[in-house]
């Protein structure tokens, strides 16, 4: 029988070799004329182990990681196709406690399948949840998302059902999903990890979607920061357009529903919903004042549902298993599951997804096992570059959207970045204001002009020129930018500024002449 | 509409930049003009097919699409993958967000700077790499990142900065 060796092509494998190490195994194939097939799939997402190589045997798939091309021949020397034993052995990778620990929903597909194999996708549960959306009506599919609780795993955590709601009621002769798959906030990778890894689950959320407003055009924007997940999402738009899960009959159905794919133009912005919305026009990347809802007059003036990556993918479990079923996960009105990403200085990279609930601490100590770095944990960073810094003292802090509103953050796209005790606080709250400055859109004055002055002000205070009066006028700055700015991105850039300034007011103190001299 | 590109533009002399046929724009923007919102993936392409967008293609993009220069220019000009001039014949972007910062990135940077003779948005006089950071290529659990002419590089030590200098100066 053919033995299946699965070796990823998600791009953080291939980052770290996985391509060399595809092209070794392929090599040792044919030398020793073996049975056995290479499969790309995507990650499973602990990036540490990465490349991760598995193979299928009676047991079960066992892994072996993180492997070099120059491990290969021992691997086969070892026998590893039927599970042999190696220095590289990690035994059953769905034991692997990283693994067990999860509660995989919305990346359930991811790392096992073939991102391509359409027929990989049915065997493994996928369309189940658009066979269902077609059988039902667009305002039971609604009520559905709605009960689910989800909410928008973009950031802003708005109630997904309600968005799909107001499309769903507003008259037009055109409607459209947009999906943003702008993920341009560091220490966030899952809209990339589910669009080269489980491709047609975003594909089916749309089509869900698009049953469920009266939509039947949609588009993705992706960033052109991911090529991968761009060259992964077309292909898989064609086979589901020749599948008929795409076209003029969504699986056989009278519903009409079709998906394009467009690529960013490197403005981190334009993950803003108003402005992906100008960008996709052909516009300059300027964010729009609300109202008008995009949900009203959203793309080329028509509703648009604009939901962010996870979301959509989340969708079809949702229709699959019910809205009980996501609902019962998570706590408060954080319902269902997140995909939490553990990133920079940290010992286990990767994502993890979980149920609402689990706190900071454990997320960063027991899952990711601390620092990489093996220093002791500075600070976090949660949400991104518009995200607070939490000190250890807030690890009992809760993965709950109102927990962290009630400590002055904000879980954003759930991307967590570790700093170990090196880190300078000050130099990372200049760095907020600096990255506000390069990526505003310039539409409005507390983010265009506030984000330089914020960088001249804190170049002052680390140069130690009047620092009490001048940090007086940093949270004076990020009280008008936090009010008065037009979007996230002026008006979030306080928190990693402010929040590196209350927890850390040690790293703002005037500075010794040998310290400054480092 | 080939006409669109009547404009002579002289660029200090540079015999490479002026060479563009009538016309060698029209056959590119008709393939794409019919999408929804044409102007950015026209933009992409014409990047694609020549390195960078050429100022003498706005003009033609503008009479295409029925927008004035002035909101091409500012189309162009908004997004920071757009190049207004060639870049060296390789491409090196590196990550230069939190996750890579918690790893060291501006360190990465900086000897990456020494070792190439050159800074970020610049491109080195011998016209051999371009260097460029960039805030996040989603590869933030195996930081810092890079990626070298699209190919993605994880984990950027000493040893990936040697294999990088090496594969741009060959």
């Amino acid at each position: 029988m053919t033995v299946k060796i699965y070796i990823p092509k998600d791009a953080a494998a291939l980052a770290l070799g996985a391509e060399k190490v595809a092209k070794a195994v392929a090599a040792e194939i044919a030398a020793r004329g073996l049975d056995a097939q290479i499969v790309r799939n995507g990650t499973r997402g602990m990036i540490w182990l990465e490349p991760l190589v598995e193979v299928e045997t009676a047991e079960g798939r066992v892994g072996y990681g993180p492997v070099k091309a120059a491990d290969v021949p021992s691997l086969f020397d070892a026998n590893f196709l039927s599970g042999g034993a190696h220095p590289r052995s990690l035994g059953k990778v769905e034991e692997l406690p990283f693994f067990a620990k999860q509660t995989r929903l919305t990346f359930a597909r991811c790392g096992v399948i073939d991102p391509l194999s359409l027929d990989d996708y049915r065997a493994h549960g996928g369309l189940r949840g658009l066979e269902k959306a077609v059988a039902t009506t667009p305002a039971q599919i609604v009520q559905t998302v709605t009960d689910s609780g989800l909410r928008g795993r973009g950031g802003a955590g708005f109630p997904t059902g309600i968005k799909w709601k107001t499309v769903h009621d507003a008259v037009a002769d055109r409607k459209y999903i947009v999906c943003n798959a702008d993920e341009g906030d560091s220490a966030t990778f899952a809209d990339r990890m589910i669009m080269e890894g489980d491709p047609f689950v975003l594909i089916e959320g749309m089509a869900i979607a698009g049953i469920a407003t009266g939509a039947t055009k949609g588009f993705v924007y992706i960033r052109s920061e991911y090529p991968h997940a761009i060259a992964t999402m077309t292909r898989a738009v064609e086979i589901a357009r020749r599948a008929g899960i795409l076209g003029t009959t969504v699986l056989g159905s009278p519903n009409a529903f079709d998906i394009e794919i467009r690529s960013g133009a490197g403005a981190y912005v334009c993950g803003e919903e108003t402005s992906l919305l100008n960008s996709l026009e052909g516009k300059r990347g300027v964010v729009r004042a609300k109202p008008p809802l995009p949900a009203i007059q959203g793309l080329f003036g028509k509703p648009t549902v604009i939901n962010n990556v996870i979301s959509l993918a989340s969708v079809p479990v949702i229709m699959d298993r019910g809205s009980e079923f996501y609902r019962d996960f998570g706590m408060g009105r954080s319902r269902g599951t997140i995909p939490v990403q553990l990133a920079g200085n940290v010992r286990n990279g990767g994502l993890f997804e979980v149920a609402f609930g689990i706190t900071l601490g454990e997320l960063v100590n027991e899952i990711g096992g601390g620092t990489a770095s093996g220093r002791p944990v500075k600070a976090v960073q949660v949400g991104g570059p518009l995200g607070a810094y939490f000190p250890v003292s807030l690890f009992d802090t809760p993965f709950d959207y109102e927990a962290f509103a009630g400590k002055d953050g904000l879980i954003g796209h759930a991307g967590i970045t570790v700093f170990d005790d090196t880190a300078d606080m000050l130099k990372q709250a200049r760095f907020a204001m600096e990255f506000c400055a390069i990526e505003s859109c310039g539409k409005c004055t507390p983010c265009r002009i506030g984000s330089t002055r914020g960088v001249e002000t804190l170049d002052k205070v680390a140069a130690g020129i009047e620092p009490q009066k001048n940090l007086e006028l940093v949270a004076d700055l990020c009280n008008t930018m936090k009010f008065g700015s037009l979007c996230a991105l002026g008006g979030f850039t306080p928190y990693p500024v402010m929040s590196a300034l209350t927890h850390f007011p040690e790293d703002f103190a005037p500075r010794t002449v040998a310290e400054a001299a480092e | 509409m080939s006409a669109g590109f009547g404009v002579s533009v002289s660029f200090g002399g540079d015999k490479v930049r002026g060479n563009f046929v009538p016309g060698l724009f029209d056959k590119l923007i008709d393939s794409l003009k019919w999408l929804e919102g044409p102007l950015l993936p026209i933009l992409h392409e014409i990047q694609e097919e020549f390195g960078y967008v050429p100022q003498e293609s706005l003009p033609v993009i503008a009479d295409a699409l029925n927008l004035s220069n002035a909101e091409v220019h500012g189309v162009v000009t908004f997004y920071h993958d757009y190049r207004r001039e060639p870049a060296g014949r390789h491409v090196l972007k590196l990550c230069q967000a939190e996750a890579c910062q918690s790893m060291g990135s501006e360190k990465v940077a900086d000897k990456i700077k020494r070792l190439l003779g050159v800074g970020f948005h610049e491109t080195s006089l011998d016209g051999s790499v371009t260097l460029e950071p960039v805030y996040c290529l989603g590869l933030c659990a195996c930081a810092p990142a890079a990626m070298l002419d699209g190919e993605v590089i994880g984990r950027v030590d000493d040893e990936a900065i040697d294999e990088i200098v090496a594969e741009v100066r060959r």
